[in-house]
């Protein structure tokens, strides 16, 4: 349902005063180009998240259907102002919330005559999506959140996406390296702040060029520290998660410029088929589940720059297991997690992976989920016969037991884990079968 | 000619506390919330209007600007200011007057500084909620014009104390310009002091049974600063500000603080503390200076010194 992502600027200067530097001139001819590509892809929603609207209480979800003011930003208003009317999709939005708070995170919507949109999603929507064509829905970026809150977020924006069943393109409003000019210039001089600025984007561009967006969610600690990133480049961490930490992506550099100071680009990444040589390690795991009540805080910036960040979430964070050999999940959770010796696992049902196809039949079914459980042991350095603790999931107790119990202890009859089976009315997929396990190191 | 300031108050501005009042202006109504604080404001208000000053002038944290400081150039704004962050709280239509003569003659004084200033001249400009709070808690009739204040952003991106030389500098400059307009005037600084704060609201944001200071070194600092007000040590106040910038997350790092204590020509005078609670965590106080009160045996030199 995510047809593609965007990464785009939300300076008003692009929108307003492209005739003052080629730059900003370029900027808006390549945000306009995407625009129409936007326009003929058929999708039916976009999602806007923007490092420009600042929350602290959790995240904010926009709901006003038809949100409408003149916004004169409270720097650049000599530039003019932008009147806006957008077109929002409240049903997204209330989803989006709901499957955050479902998740333990702080989330509320926003839905009040005069509400200030921030000049980055107005910039955004008025060149993307100039006739409302398509509803919009725009996300909050927490000052506070962090890597592991940003992800959540992120994961909760794939189901919510999944759940609505709409063809959706992804729109990720953030600069790349965020050091203004602090004195008035002469704009057709613009140029990035500093070389070394320069020489981060034009790194992390040529990665995400080249489809890495997994790559750059793993440096953009370094990025946001050694260039002042936007946010601390958080809003990478949101749109991996959303778009599936991988490296598996068709990019496009549509345009880099400084604007005013800053290092502005336009990217365009579609998920793709593609092999890769090899994939890369990732270097630092997280709980990929959302965070109860807010971050771990960090610092409270009044100035709006990137909040600083200590390493807190990957020293103490339990090591999170996940495999692209198991069904991915289908909500904000790992695979598993390891507290010790012990590895607890999600419930897993008998989705093949890859395809996500459910087997017909409970024989197959449990066939599958205990190779799926399998898969998830071994890369996470079990095996089945380690396993301790069983507890089963039936849809139809009645129907599917005893042919249930067959593959079961075929399986893992002389491993005798303790086991407890439940019928249940219903799981999340239309399955017959989950098994939720324990098992040691 | 000989203007002068006749009250300065370290005025913070969380929204928190226009809902807790119920005022007209404000949409959202609650059953109560930081009457300490409301209550301290009043008093405050109550000595300060009875100079009958011709303008206030507010310093705010939530106009943020990267080039320079400006200055609300239009002489009136009407609106409706929607929080960002709390809009549930704080969605306020306010009327305002603004004294655009003194803004431009401080903006001169300013850029004579060496200053980059600037006037925001575009009347559907949204003025931010922390100039509307602050002004509401000590003129809720609006009848006095204002002058509104950025906090500049810039020189933050090299030190504390670059960010706060700037802020004496600034406030010096008003200080020329208000004698030279002949107004008598106030200044409020817009700031909360620790500024660690929830991350979460509860169902009743007025439930003041979830009301406490975030940590126990936020309440240090703020006791440290306070006591320094009090007694009326305001340069040495000044020589920990960046610290407590850092170790606080304290708002004074939008400047609003060091730009009133040097307008006022570093008080050595104690300055009256009306209130402090605080609001999801942050420690908020209401202090004020009334110049009349300074000993006249006491001076202290000019901001070069400092
Ligand atoms: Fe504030």
């Amino acid at each position: 349902m995510i047809q593609r992502a965007y990464i785009v600027p939300g300076q008003p200067h692009i929108y307003l005063a492209p005739e003052r530097n080629a730059g900003w001139a370029s900027l808006r001819q390549a945000y306009q180009a995407v625009g129409r590509e936007i326009a003929n892809s058929g999708a039916e929603l976009l999602l806007v998240y923007s490092t420009q609207w600042f929350s602290v209480i959790g995240h904010l979800m926009q709901v006003d259907p038809n949100p409408k003011w003149t916004l004169v930003d409270q720097n650049w208003y000599e530039f003019g102002e932008i009147p806006y009317s957008f077109r929002i999709d409240p049903a997204f939005g209330e989803l989006y919330a709901g499957i955050c708070k479902a998740n333990g995170m702080q989330a509320s919507t926003v839905n009040y005559h005069g509400f200030p949109i921030d000049t980055g999603s107005v910039v955004a929507l008025k060149l993307l999506n100039p006739d409302n064509a398509i509803p919009a829905s725009i996300v909050s970026c927490n000052i506070y959140a962090e890597r592991d809150e940003s992800r959540a977020l992120g994961f909760a924006a794939r189901a919510a996406i999944e759940q609505y069943g709409k063809k959706t393109i992804v729109v990720c409003v953030t600069n790349l390296s965020n050091r203004y000019e602090v004195g008035d210039i002469d704009p057709s001089r613009d140029r990035v702040s500093s070389a070394k600025d320069d020489e981060w984007n034009r790194k992390i561009l040529e990665m995400l060029g080249e489809g890495r967006l997994e790559d750059v969610a793993q440096v953009a600690r370094e990025f946001g520290r050694e260039a002042n990133a936007d946010m601390g480049f958080k809003a990478i961490w949101w749109l991996g998660a959303l778009m599936g930490e991988h490296n598996r992506y068709d990019g496009k550099v549509w345009d880099y410029e400084p604007v005013w100071g800053t290092g502005s680009a336009i990217v365009e990444l579609t998920p793709s088929a593609k092999e890769l040589d090899f994939e890369k390690e990732f270097d630092e795991a997280a709980p990929a589940i959302a965070v109860t009540g807010g971050t771990g805080l960090q610092t409270h910036n009044v100035l709006g720059e990137a909040p600083k960040r200590d390493e807190q979430d990957t020293e103490d964070a339990t090591p999170v297991i996940r495999t692209e050999r198991a069904p991915k999940p289908v909500g904000p959770y790992p695979h598993a997690r390891r507290v010790g010796d012990l590895l607890f696992l999600s419930g897993i049902g008998p989705r093949t992976p890859g395809t996500n196809e459910i087997p017909v039949g409970i024989e197959a079914q449990t066939r599958r989920c205990i190779e799926n459980i399998r898969a998830i042991l071994e890369d996470a350095g079990s095996s089945l016969d380690n396993i301790l603790d069983v507890t089963v999931y039936l849809t139809d107790m009645k129907r599917d037991f005893e042919r249930f119990n067959a593959v079961y202890a075929e399986y893992l009859g002389h491993v005798q884990p303790t086991r407890t089976t439940v019928g249940v009315d219903s799981l999340p997929t239309p399955i017959d079968v989950e098994l939720k396990v324990i098992a040691s190191q | 000619m000989n203007g002068q300031i006749v009250g300065g108050l370290l005025a913070p501005h969380p929204p928190h506390i226009v809902y807790g009042e119920n005022h007209w202006r404000n949409e959202p109504k609650s059953e109560c919330g930081w009457e300490v604080l409301r209550w301290g404001y009043e008093r405050a208000r109550k000595h300060f209007l009875a100079k009958k000053p011709d303008v206030i002038l507010v310093h705010s944290p939530h106009w943020q600007t990267v080039i320079g400081h400006h200055f609300l150039g239009v002489p009136e704004f009407h609106g409706l200011s929607v929080d960002p962050i709390f809009p549930n709280l704080f969605r306020y239509k306010y009327d305002i007057k603004v004294d655009v003569e003194l803004a431009e003659l401080i903006a001169e004084e300013g850029r004579n500084d060496g200053l980059v200033t600037k006037l925001m001249r575009n009347p559907n400009f949204r003025v931010d909620y922390g100039t509307i709070v602050s002004c509401h808690m000590i003129n809720p009739e609006w009848d006095i014009p204002i002058v509104g204040i950025s906090s500049n952003n810039s020189p933050y991106y090299f030190s504390n104390e670059m960010g706060q030389t700037q802020m004496i500098r600034l406030g010096q400059a008003t200080r020329r310009a208000i004698e030279k307009s002949g107004r008598r005037a106030i200044l409020l600084a817009s700031n909360t002091l620790s500024h660690r704060h929830f991350t979460t609201e509860s169902d009743i944001p007025e439930d003041m049974s979830r009301e406490h200071v975030y940590e126990h070194s936020g309440y240090l600092w703020d006791m440290k600063v306070i006591d320094l007000m009090r007694t009326g040590r305001t340069k040495e106040l000044i020589a920990v500000l960046p610290e407590f910038m850092d170790h606080a997350v304290s708002e004074v790092k939008a400047g609003s603080l060091a730009w009133m204590l040097s307008a006022l020509n570093f008080p050595d005078y104690p300055g009256e503390l009306y209130g402090y609670w605080t609001v999801i965590g942050t420690g908020n106080a209401v202090v004020g200076w009334d110049p009349q009160l300074k000993a006249a045996a006491t001076t202290q030199g000019a901001a070069a010194s400092v």
